[in-house]
């Protein structure tokens, strides 16, 4: 009989227990014997030569045991912060990847940016001696949207790059869209801003680096979603220290979203101190210092242009996209707005021509890399926001448009113009369950009902598809990425029948330690309670590549089952040895091994006792313990896609936006714990609709600081900003992993802000309205209604 | 947050003392403003001299046509005081709309006063309602306590003991947040008084005002049909959240929103 708590079933968090409790375990809540603070002294100018720093009052003040910068970090021969894809300009130049000293030297590029490290007894002590160091700088001026950065003149944010172009990069067939165009109907024309948003993750970053002389060996605590990725690059490419001198332990990490897959100067910083100064210390980012420094998202400017034949059928899109990157590289910055963005411009069409070109730029910002989504978000957000303008232009409805052109699912393998082969999904399905739930029939009611008490209502959708699951190493190699995208797993019988599984996917929210024990529980017909999950720490997990782009059930969780498939299999050897038969004669099933021909049988607990108490094993056939690991490389992405349809009211005296309601049809393939997916999809949603709605990441455009600098001008969504989720799910199993997963942890941010501002759009259309850029705030939906009745007076 | 020295004094004569005798004192109430800028370094005080010890800053009593709360109340007790939703429920309504249940919890009205921050609420119902605000040396009429930008007419350790709001036959408040903070893009406090009709707007300007066109207009008929002239969006504030012409505008849609409401 199959346990309880296996897969499918919504079992409740384990993990929840030390989180609610407060007894979770982050990077700050561990203290190491001898332990001393350290706190950076930031750039207050967006660019800056750095003339010289004088710190003789720093070190003479209380508990003050060091201060460096970044003239000692040459001095120790320490390399830049690495960029970890290489992305090639259309005439086969390779990106610029100007130098990112993890200490600025000679120059800063952002505010916020690192000039030197203070360690001191105190955290305080260590900020009030940062306050002392005397920096002399002289300000430049600085390049802060990314399109004007591109102007010629513009202030150069790295003299080594003209321009202040990364790379000039295009997919796609060009002749074959050009041609498209010609032969079009009609033509849409978008442009959009893809706004800047900053992650604010609950736990700010934080570090710890210590060092031990006895054992030559560093380590590393720090706040991040793949600690090997981390040893490996730092190890490698900044600090010059062999894999097996370096541990990277990433204890309990309170969200990531993206920024916390990076690997960020502090934490070379911190470990490179440790050895030098000979101290343990620790550095924890404040809120400010986290919106300086945290990887920022977004940042795209776009013009989109769809053509249609007279049916509103899809003949081609054509794209072009300014990227912000900031003031430096991040690790994964260049692979967004391309590999991640402009594969994903199909959609869930059938449109045969699609051409993209996208411009990276170097702004004096903080660095841009990958945000919940990643590249995907910007590319639903373009192609939804034009289809539903393409749909108002043709007089078609925008359930019409789309169902003319949505990829049948008889189609699957589908292959698009962009490269992706998508592996399974029901598309139309997905489109009449969203709009059945969501009632679109009705919606001229509610409309008129909402028209009474003076508001406007609008309906918009969102038809999303992403690619998940990141990736093959093969396909990402070949598109420039400089590391391989497998997973690694450990399943280790203990000799009385409990199991741990070591896991290189890392959780910081996702609720790993749960749903990864449902799999095995199923998969080895081990009780739930009797399975360990331990991820986060390069000393006990064999490799791993860590958790982002929704690939943690997808590829972490398939790693685990074929490490389990390894144990099943060395298990039935043993079992054969007891039970007198042979291999192949012996069946298992929920967690017994049945010789076929005496029905007798053995539990795998019985199996692992003996594998440790091997008394009379025969020698050259079988070996002791039950212990097994297992590399996963995918065949394909996952492709996890659905339907999303929001309805908005407005008030027209103050412009104010509010959900009326949102509904959520999403297919992930199969599920593992149906309450977890809800929680993400919740999630998800809820920063999808802070996009579309409230978050902002503004810059002064002269000075190039930093505005929304905190919670009292950065707006995150809060509960009442939202409504209650109208949540379901349709389970088309992904065809090329044996859990037939896709992963669910992006979809809510990469469908809902098209859903919504299309809702926007639709409800200010009647006025002439056709576009409003993120977010629809209450001022930017009123400036919208004043200018369109000025133009109706006039 | 750099380090301090702390006292609780029992008095408020005890507290003026302490404050007089060192070199940078500062009071603390809720600390829900004060604390914030001390963590970021904008302020970095010798010595904190808290108030939440002495009793005579604490409650709230209603008596002689007035409402008086002692400055130490907090934003909470005002909310759900049944006494004042009685006499004043526009005041509860505000005091039920600052920040969120923490900062209601522990943010005082004498605080509050005292930062006199642009954005802030109970401004807008210190002018607007015509209160006097009583502090250990002398009494001050609202239209003489608000001096613009975190300014008032406190002088340096004086202590603002409590507020006394005369109490008006009909007033509402109605409040614009900001997206992020939530303090009020604006807020407008409009009151029929036995003085005659008060209005006063909070976040729109560099501190809060009375708008006396509005006055003037509810004037002769203290309706949410009243007609209200345009306000002019001369030296409102403009930031990211808000352009001075949206301000200008919702500050009548507030005030139409205020009286509504008027209880
Ligand atoms: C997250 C958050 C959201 C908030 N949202 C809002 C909002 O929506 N609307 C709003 O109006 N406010 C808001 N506030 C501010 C809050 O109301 C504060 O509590 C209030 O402004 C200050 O009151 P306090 O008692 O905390 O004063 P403190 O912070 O302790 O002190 C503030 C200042 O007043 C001085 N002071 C205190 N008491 C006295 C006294 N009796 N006599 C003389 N001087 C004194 C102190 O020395 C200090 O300079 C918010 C605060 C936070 C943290």
């Amino acid at each position: 009989m199959a346990l309880p708590n296996g897969i499918g079933a919504s079992v409740r968090r384990v993990e929840d227990n030390r989180f609610i409790t407060g007894r979770g375990t982050y990077t700050d809540d561990i203290n190491r014997p001898g332990q001393t603070y350290g706190w950076f002294v930031r750039s207050p100018h967006a660019a800056a030569k750095i003339k010289s720093i004088n710190a003789k009052k720093a070190l003479a003040m209380p508990g003050v045991i060091a201060v460096l910068t970044g003239a000692d970090m040459v001095e120790d021969k320490i390399g830049g912060l690495p960029c970890g894809w290489l992305v090639k300009s259309k005439d086969g130049t390779p990106m610029k990847e100007p130098g990112h000293p993890p200490l600025a030297v000679d120059r800063v590029r952002h505010v916020g940016d690192q000039v030197a490290f203070v360690i001191a007894a105190t955290r305080e002590g260590a900020r009030d001696a940062a306050d002392a160091v005397e920096v002399n700088y002289e300000p430049l001026k600085a390049a802060v949207d990314a399109t004007a950065a591109l102007k010629p003149g513009a202030p150069l944010v790295h003299d080594d790059v003209p321009g202040n172009l990364c790379y000039d990069w295009e997919w796609g067939d060009k002749a074959k869209t050009d041609e498209a165009f010609k032969n079009a109907a009609h033509v849409t024309k978008l442009k959009v801003v893809n706004n800047r948003l900053v992650p604010n993750a609950i736990e700010p970053r934080a570090a710890i680096g210590e060092y031990d002389r006895a054992s030559d060996r560093y380590t590393l605590y720090t706040t991040t979603q793949n600690p090997h990725v981390i040893r490996l690059l730092m190890g490698a490419f900044v600090l010059h220290v062999p894999e097996s001198k370096l541990r990277v332990v990433a204890p309990d990490v309170g969200g990531g979203f993206g920024s916390k897959i990076f690997h960020y100067a502090e934490e070379a910083v911190v470990t490179w101190a440790a050895k030098k100064t000979g101290q343990t210390i620790k550095w924890t980012c404040d809120r400010s210092e986290s919106f300086l420094t945290d990887a920022h998202g977004r940042d795209h400017a776009t013009e989109a242009e769809l053509a249609m034949d007279k049916n509103g059928k899809f003949l081609g899109l054509r794209v072009h996209t300014v990227a912000s990157m900031g003031a430096y590289l991040s690790t994964f910055a260049s692979s967004v707005p391309t590999y991640l963005y402009a594969t994903l411009l199909a959609g869930q069409y059938s449109t045969p021509a699609i051409y993209a070109n996208v411009k990276a730029v170097f702004t004096n910002t903080v660095p841009v890399d990958a945000y919940r989504g990643a590249g995907r978000p910007e590319a639903c957000y373009i192609l939804e926001r034009i289809v539903e303008n393409a749909a108002r232009e043709m007089k078609l409805d925008k359930t019409e448009i789309r169902r003319r052109n949505l990829i049948p699912a008889a189609a699957m393998p589908y292959m698009t113009p962009v490269a992706l082969q998508y592996d399974s999904g029901n598309f139309a399905h997905n489109l009449d369950v969203g709009l059945k739930a969501a009632d679109y029939a009705g919606f001229g009611k509610r409309k008129e009902a909402s028209a009474k008490q003076g508001k406007l209502r609008g309906i918009g959708l969102s038809t999303y598809i992403e690619a998940c699951g990141i990736a093959p190493s093969a396909v990402a190699g070949a598109l420039g990425a400089r590391a391989g995208l497998y997973e690694a797993a450990e399943v280790r019988f203990h000799p009385t029948g409990t199991v741990t599984v070591f896991t290189g996917s890392h959780s910081h929210g996702q609720g790993h330690e749960t749903s990864f024990a449902q799999v095995v529980s199923t998969k080895l017909g081990v009780p739930f309670e009797n399975i360990e999950i331990v991820h986060g720490d390069t000393d006990r997990i064999p490799f791993g590549m860590g958790t982002y782009g929704s690939r943690s059930i997808a590829v972490g969780g398939v790693a685990i089952v074929e490490a389990c498939e390894k144990i099943i299999k060395k298990g039935r050897k043993i079992a054969a040895h007891v039970l007198q038969t042979t291999a192949d004669k012996v069946d298992f099933e929920d967690g017994v091994y049945k010789d076929k021909a005496s029905n007798k049988t053995m539990t795998i607990a019985e199996v692992a006792f003996t594998a440790y108490v091997p008394h009379n094993f025969p020698h050259d056939t079988l070996e002791p313990g039950l212990d097994e690991q297992a590399f996963y490389d995918p065949k394909n992405f996952t492709y996890p896609n659905g339907c999303y349809v929001c309805e908005v009211e407005i008030a027209q005296d103050t412009g104010e936006v509010s959900i009326a309601s949102f509904y959520a049809v999403d297919d992930f393939g199969k599920i593992i714990n149906p309450m977890i997916v809800e929680g993400q999809v919740h999630g998800g949603l809820g920063q999808g609709i802070g996009q579309a709605l409230l978050e902002n990441c503004v810059y002064d455009q002269q000075s190039g600081q930093l505005i929304s600098g905190s919670y009292m001008d950065y707006a995150m969504p809060r509960a009442d900003n939202l409504p209650s989720f109208n949540v379901s799910t349709t389970e088309v199993p992904c065809t090329h992993n044996v859990l037939g997963v896709k992963g669910c942890g992006e979809a809510g941010a990469i469908g809902a802000p098209a859903a919504v501002m299309n809702a926007v759009v639709d409800a200010l259309a009647p006025l002439g309205i056709t576009h409003l850029e993120m977010p629809a705030t209450s001022q930017n939906v009123w400036s919208a209604l004043q200018s369109a009745n000025k133009k109706a007076a006039d | 947050m750099r380090e301090f020295s702390y006292h609780r004094p029992k008095s408020v004569a005890d507290a003026a003392k302490a404050f007089g005798s060192k070199p940078e004192a500062r009071y603390l109430a809720g600390g829900h403003s004060l604390l914030p800028a001390m963590k970021q370094r904008l302020n970095a005080p010798s010595d904190l001299i808290d108030l939440s010890g002495i009793k005579d800053l604490k409650g709230i009593k209603v008596s002689g046509g007035d409402v008086v709360i002692g400055a130490g109340t907090t934003h909470a007790e005002v909310a759900h005081s049944a006494e004042i939703k009685k006499e004043i429920p526009a005041l509860c309504v505000l005091a039920d709309g600052i920040g969120d249940p923490q900062v209601r919890n522990r943010g005082t009205i004498g605080g509050s006063l005292a930062n006199n921050d642009p954005a802030s609420d109970y401004p807008a119902a210190v002018l607007g309602l015509g209160a006097t605000v009583v502090t250990d040396k002398r009494e001050i009429a609202a239209d003489k306590f608000f001096k613009g930008l975190f300014e008032t007419a406190l002088e340096e350790g004086e202590i603002i003991t409590a507020v006394r709001f005369p109490i008006p036959e009909k007033a509402g408040y109605a409040k614009f947040a900001q997206p992020a903070s939530r303090f009020c893009i604006v807020g407008v406090m409009a009151a029929k008084t036995k003085s005659g009709v008060r209005v006063a707007v909070t976040g729109a300007g560099p501190g809060v005002f009375r708008a006396s066109d509005i006055e003037k207009a509810l004037s002769s008929s203290f309706s949410a049909s009243a007609q209200l002239p345009a306000a002019s969006a001369k030296g409102l504030n403009s930031d990211i959240h808000a352009g001075a012409d949206y301000r200008a505008h919702l500050i009548g849609v507030m005030a139409k929103r205020a009286v509504a409401s008027a209880g």
